[in-house]
């Protein structure tokens, strides 16, 4: 049997730390920037079960904290509470769900589903990993020099004022800009470039339009979040009076430029994952996905429309009435291609053939998690609702089910799809499940009860509440806990995976007729001896399941390769 | 699992009267936004609740009844259906258009402040909320009356703030340099919290203060000529203890010699006092006046210069003398 593991891969052809560190192979930069955003993944996690910590009881006060933590009285638990929470937003969105997807399950995966060698920039695509490393120095700089308590927002004039380290964190998150402008434009040129004969625009994966749609995010709206940090770190170094209103700036400046670039970079974390979930639905339900146009189309509407919807950020700030009722109707567009999404989705499982392997599992529960999340975002959008409900723990609750229930679940699922074909080895499906499960309980624990608390009145960013939401805290930090054991467990059954008696994976073993299954697992250096052929993306008849192999096999093999399927009429390059 | 009986947070200032409880999602309903805010807001949870029902019930159906052990091969189904996707996303635009009308119609009631309606000044500094009111009252309790428009205009001194009423359903942000308001006519006495909600640093969640609603316009003039003279019939230091905490000086700076934002006052006067620039003195009333007037004059050695002048208060002289003469009553132990 060919099938099995080959010999030379690209995980053993070469080693040494310099082969990894200046390799420019996009599969290492891939698990590079996979492990890298675990490593940044498990620290902003840290913080965030430090701010459940706190918020456990209400009326921890200073002397309180002081004795159960042993924190130093002259610190103060609200200034360590305000660095906690805001090391957690800065790392979480700067150096885990913006290059998530894109940079880590991207590189991985997206050359080998054009059937390419390498993306087209394999340069370029190291310097973003490198930028991506100094960015998370600075992070790190700032965590060990002064700390952060501006919230990830830096918004003014508070972060102009606060003494603690803005600008390095500015810097680290200036860089990180450029590391993730580099991944989209590498993303796109190589989806216009080397797809491969045969494959036209509309028979390409869905995760290749979400890239692409995300990295026409990327690379237009990140130069404004650089421009809005430089503008920031020169007020605060110089003070020549762009939003200090002491020096005659606007402070609503600052929001409007920050929020230019973060509203779309909601997008750059959301769209992949919807591509992600687009896949695994198709491919575990052995069908075409429903209604492709629409899916690839609505990427590209929400992409385009994320453009225009900053300004809900912004309902309460003192911006001008018309301007609230424009944004307010413009927000509401992107809910349209969202539904879209979801209900093509459900369709797709309409009449398949339903695998619940763990992979299936996350992208299952994606669809409840982001229904909630961007159900709850009508709440915010409608003018009449979000004045109440704007700042409160509402919306804490709403952005967490849609960035972490939505972008990290799907992040994770697509590691656990992809993990085979990374690694060759097969996860235990029993213990990764197991985690999944308790993830997902541990998540809606955590969240469910903010909406309430936020409807009941609860501001966020509070390291104190008053006695009425004491309940609502609790279980919410019952849940993060819970949330937490969920994901080392599956963590664990990764990393169990390459210990001890390694079970070897098939190269497809999931029946995706995507190119990327169709080299061995783990893929040889180069990927493909030669161009593989091209036909739908869904084509699910083409493969058959092999009992000998555990995995599934062309059936009808191109001559001397039998991992690749000869698919309809395409002929061999 | 939910603690339906809230009990009120020990705020500054505590009322003999009972604050109404609120209800399952919502605090009390006091303002005349409060009914359409909480119609809209459930007009919206049960049309995403059976939207959501629906879509998690089709998945689980499926999943079940086309799982492989039930389906070894999937069936022949179409891959798109343009009828059908017209269907589903025409039906929830018509009800995001009742959304965003609903909500415009209802920001328009938030916006149109009312000729005639009675203005209150609302100014927030690091950490503490001040209201002037037309007679030159001040307080750091917001006081109305009932069934009166009431317009707040809202400024801050240093950084973002943002005025939150959960019982009026009202919110907005107070911005240095500028000045934003909103307006209510509250529709229940009580006492009701009043939080900031733009994080604001340090102290952010402990910048929170209580609304009182007057139930006649004559209780709360009763309560504005008190308000006009606080300090009436006291003495100096218990007129300073009062503007200690009126003025928000203990936001920062205890009164019994712990450690916080701010040295701590007690002990303060006579002790040597050790400057960031390396000078020292033995601090006096000079000290005291000059610190106050002009914080950033002589730093106090491990502190920050975040305070603004007056503590970002318009401190009438008066209240000088009084806050040295409490700072001067705070001996050291």
């Amino acid at each position: 049997m060919t099938n099995t593991t080959p010999d030379v891969h690209y995980l053993n052809c070469d080693k040494g730390f310099k082969s990894w560190f200046w390799t420019l192979d996009h599969k290492r930069l891939g698990l590079m920037y996979m492990w890298s955003v675990i490593a940044a993944f498990i620290l902003g996690g840290i913080f965030a079960l430090l701010v459940r910590m706190e918020l456990m009881q209400p009326n921890m006060g200073i002397e309180e904290n002081a004795a159960l933590y042993g924190w130093s009285k002259e610190l103060g638990p609200a200034n360590l509470y305000n660095h906690f929470f805001t090391l957690h937003g800065a790392i979480m969105v700067f150096l885990v769900i913006i290059p998530g997807i894109p940079a880590a399950l991207g590189n991985f995966a997206l050359p080998m589903m054009l059937g390419a060698k390498d993306v087209a920039y394999p340069k370029l695509n190291r310097f973003s990993y490198h930028l991506w490393l100094s960015g998370a120095i600075f992070f790190v700089l700032a965590l060990v020099t002064k700390g952060l308590d501006t919230g990830w927002t830096f918004y003014a004039p508070y972060s102009l004022e606060t003494d603690t380290a803005v600008v390095f964190a500015t810097t680290g998150a200036f860089i990180l800009g450029f590391s993730s402008i580099f991944t989209g434009l590498n993303m796109l040129v190589t989806i216009h470039k080397l797809r491969p004969d045969g494959m036209t625009w509309f028979k390409m994966p869905l995760f290749l339009w979400a890239i692409y749609a995300t990295a026409i995010i990327q690379i237009l709206a990140t130069p404004v979040i650089g421009i809005a940090l430089l503008m920031l770190t020169i007020e605060r170094v110089l003070g020549v009076g762009i939003f200090d209103p002491t020096l005659g700036g606007d402070p609503v400046l600052f929001e409007h430029i920050f929020w230019f670039y973060s509203h779309p970079a909601v997008y750059v974390m959301v769209l992949p994952a919807m591509g992600v979930v687009s896949e695994l639905l198709a491919n575990f339900s052995r069908k075409p996905i429903f209604g492709y146009r629409s899916i690839a189309f609505s990427s590209v509407a929400i992409a385009i429309f994320s453009f225009i919807v900053w300004g809900h950020h912004m309902f309460v700030s003192g911006q001008s009435d018309l301007v609230n009722v424009v944004f307010s109707a413009l927000t509401f567009s992107v809910a349209v291609p969202s539904a879209i999404k979801v209900f093509n989705w459900i369709a797709t499982l309409y009449k398949g053939s339903i695998s619940l392997d763990t992979p299936m599992w996350y992208a299952l529960s994606v669809i409840w998690l982001f229904g909630i999340g961007g159900l709850t975002g009508l709440w915010l959008g409608t003018l009449g609702t979000d004045i109440h409900l704007h700042d409160t723990y509402f919306v804490v609750a709403h952005f967490h089910f849609v960035m972490v229930g939505s972008a990290i679940f799907a992040f994770i699922g697509g590691v656990f799809y992809w993990w085979p074909k990374m690694y060759g080895v097969m996860y235990n499906e029993t213990v990764a499940k197991t985690g999944t499960a308790i993830a997902f309980i541990g998540f809606n624990l955590t969240f469910l009860p903010q909406f309430v608390a936020g409807s009941k009145g609860m501001p966020r960013r509070y390291f104190d509440y008053a006695e009425e939401f004491a309940s609502y805290n609790f279980w919410s930090s019952i849940g993060a806990m819970t949330l937490g054991v969920g994901l080392v467990i599956a963590l664990y059954a990764l990393l169990k995976s390459l210990m001890g008696e390694r079970k070897a994976a098939p190269a497809n073993p999931w029946g995706a007729v995507t190119l990327d299954w169709q080299c061995t697992s783990p893929p040889p250096p180069h990927n493909f001896d030669h161009a593989p052929p091209v036909d739908g993306p869904y084509d699910h008849e083409l493969v058959r399941w092999n009992e000998d192999l555990q995995g599934y096999e062309p059936v009808d093999p191109v001559d001397g390769d039998p991992n690749l399927a000869r698919m309809g009429s395409a002929k061999l390059a | 699992m939910i603690n339906l009986v809230p009990h009120l947070l020990a705020f500054q200032q505590s009322s003999s009267e009972q604050t109404p409880e609120g209800s399952l999602f919502f605090p009390p309903k006091a303002s005349n936004f409060a009914a359409e805010s909480d119609w809209l807001y459930n007009f919206i949870f049960w049309v995403s609740t059976i939207a959501f029902a629906l879509t998690i019930i089709a998945t689980v159906y499926f999943v079940l009844r086309y799982r492989k052990s039930v389906a070894p091969e999937p069936q022949p189904s179409p891959t798109h259906s343009t009828k059908l996707e017209v269907i589903w996303s025409v039906i929830p635009s018509i009800f995001l258009v009742i959304m965003f009308w609903k909500g415009f119609e209802l920001f328009v009631d938030y916006r149109k402040v009312p000729a005639g309606a009675y203005q209150i000044q609302a100014s927030g500094v690091k950490w503490k909320w001040t209201f002037r009111y037309p007679t030159g009252a001040e307080s750091d309790v917001l006081h109305v009356p009932m069934g009166e428009p009431v317009e707040i205009l809202i400024t801050s001194k240093d950084v973002l703030h943002s005025v939150f009423i959960p019982a009026f359903r009202v919110k907005q942000d107070a911005v240095p340099g500028r000045y934003t308001k909103l307006w209510f006519e509250a529709t229940m006495p009580g006492t009701f919290p009043l939080y900031c909600t733009e994080y604001c640093g340090k102290d952010h969640s402990a910048m929170n203060t209580t609304t009182v609603v007057h139930e006649t316009r004559g209780e709360f003039e009763e309560w504005l000529k008190g308000a006009l003279n606080p300090y009436e019939g006291m003495t100096p230091v218990q007129s300073g203890e009062l503007a200690y905490t009126r003025r928000g000086c203990n936001a920062c700076h205890s009164n019994d010699g712990s450690a916080n934002t701010a040295p701590s006052f007690q002990g303060l006067m006579g002790a040597t006092r050790e400057f960031e620039d390396g000078t020292s003195l033995v601090a006096d009333e000079n000290y005291i006046l000059e610190s106050i007037t002009n914080p950033k004059a002589k730093v106090v050695k491990g502190f920050q210069p975040v305070m603004l002048p007056n503590g970002g208060q318009d401190l009438s002289d008066e209240e000088r003398d009084f806050l040295v003469a409490y700072i001067n009553s705070l001996q050291a132990n």
